[in-house]
């Protein structure tokens, strides 16, 4: 995976479980019905709601987020008004493996 | 300019699909995006390929956008609808550019391939053929591109709007939370900038807020002083460019510059202020 320098979406999606060194990682995969949900988005929400990041799901269902360490809501949304909450921690060296079930 | 000049919902989209005279191009950096469905006849630009200089750290100047758009089967007359993922930051980034090289027929899709694929609407992997054209674009309109030393110089004069996260805003993190950490050389803000997250800006499925929830956000919980010049940035250029089209293009705010330098060319700079923590 390569962010390049932009703020954008790693291309392709993400694979889940690089190396992360000292990063805070929150990832995970979505899936439906048993089958990884290749279109739909993944948000990391801080207190109150509040947007921290959003990434499009990739073709395995799967998201990552570098966050910094504390506690995140993260939201799913997929196609067919599917969506799903779970709330995570994040710890620096660390990373939070959250699946989703839609 | 209104909010129906500049932005169309997926609806007036699907009814322009085909229609001789609207190109519809989706902007991404990511764009294998593009690769494994678009808007049916949508062509693709590549953020970093298509719209950044290939050596300099600068976008394609008006040369490189002429042969861009020539090459790309758009003409002048065209109409071009944008849309891209990440809530549009780089479909408007684009937005930015046509109107920076005089391109006035550009409309903006409202939520992006983010809506378009909740709402389950079509996509396509059939990539169009477009015959190329001889695009003639204006001189750069520096009255939308604000450059380094203007920025220092707005320091407590004008509006500065950092449109990161609260994290990237205080310095705690570099980066938005889904890339690593790197880029600029220090963490913080332009002193006397506000932080209104571009996200704020966006309801949950990419679209705009109303005029007046904008409004709102930016006059009474921002306190942005409307009767001044503005100038918006973020990380690199694009987020603010997403806010840029919300106060210069749909709240019809006056003098609204994006400084496309943004956090990683302020941040390097040596010898300029820089402010930590929560700002006012």
């Amino acid at each position: 995976m390569s962010a390049g320098d932009g703020c954008g979406a790693p291309a392709g999606g993400v694979s889940v479980s690089a190396a992360t060194g000292s990063q805070a990682v929150v990832e995970g995969r979505v899936v439906h019905e048993g089958s990884p949900v290749a279109t739909g988005y993944a948000r990391l929400l801080g207190t109150g709601d509040e947007f921290v990041a959003e990434v499009p799901l990739g073709d395995d269902g799967g998201f990552r987020f570098f966050a910094a360490p504390g506690s995140w809501t993260l939201r799913v949304l997929a196609p067919g008004g599917l969506r799903a909450e779970r709330s995570v921690q994040a710890d620096y060296g660390q990373v939070t493996k959250v699946d989703v079930s839609l | 300019m209104s909010r129906s000049d500049v932005l169309v919902d997926a609806d007036w989209a699907e009814a322009h699909i085909g229609e001789p005279g609207v190109v519809i191009v989706e902007v991404d950096e990511d764009t294998s995006a593009y690769d494994k469905g678009h808007i049916p006849t949508a062509i693709k630009l590549d953020w970093k390929k298509d719209l950044q200089d290939p050596v300099r750290r600068d976008f394609v100047d008006k040369t490189g956008f002429e042969a861009l758009l020539s090459e790309r089967g758009i003409s002048n007359d065209d109409t071009v609808l944008l849309y891209g993922g990440n809530n549009n930051w780089f479909a408007a980034y684009a937005y930015w550019y046509f109107k920076l090289y005089g391109h006035d027929k550009v409309l903006l899709l409202d939520g992006g391939r983010k809506k378009w694929e909740l709402d389950s609407r079509e996509l396509s992997t059939d990539v169009p053929e477009r015959p190329r054209t001889s695009y003639t674009a204006k001189e750069q309109d520096s009255s939308l591109r604000a450059l380094r030393d203007e920025v220092i110089a707005a320091i407590g004069k004008r509006n500065l709007v950092d449109v990161r996260s609260p994290d990237e805003f205080t310095g705690r993190l570099l980066a938005p939370a889904h890339l690593p950490q790197e880029q600029a050389q220090r963490a913080g803000h332009v002193p006397t900038a506000r932080n209104v997250p571009w996200s704020k800006a966006a309801n949950e499925d990419g679209t705009f807020r109303s005029d007046d929830e904008l409004h709102s956000l930016y006059a009474s919980e921002a306190g942005l002083d409307f009767g001044r010049d503005t100038i918006a940035y973020c990380r690199i250029g694009e987020r603010s460019a997403h806010t840029w089209f919300v106060l210069h293009e749909l709240l019809d705010l006056p003098n609204v510059k994006n400084y496309d330098g943004s956090w990683t060319e302020y941040g390097s700079l040596v010898g300029v202020p820089i402010e930590l923590g929560d700002g006012r």
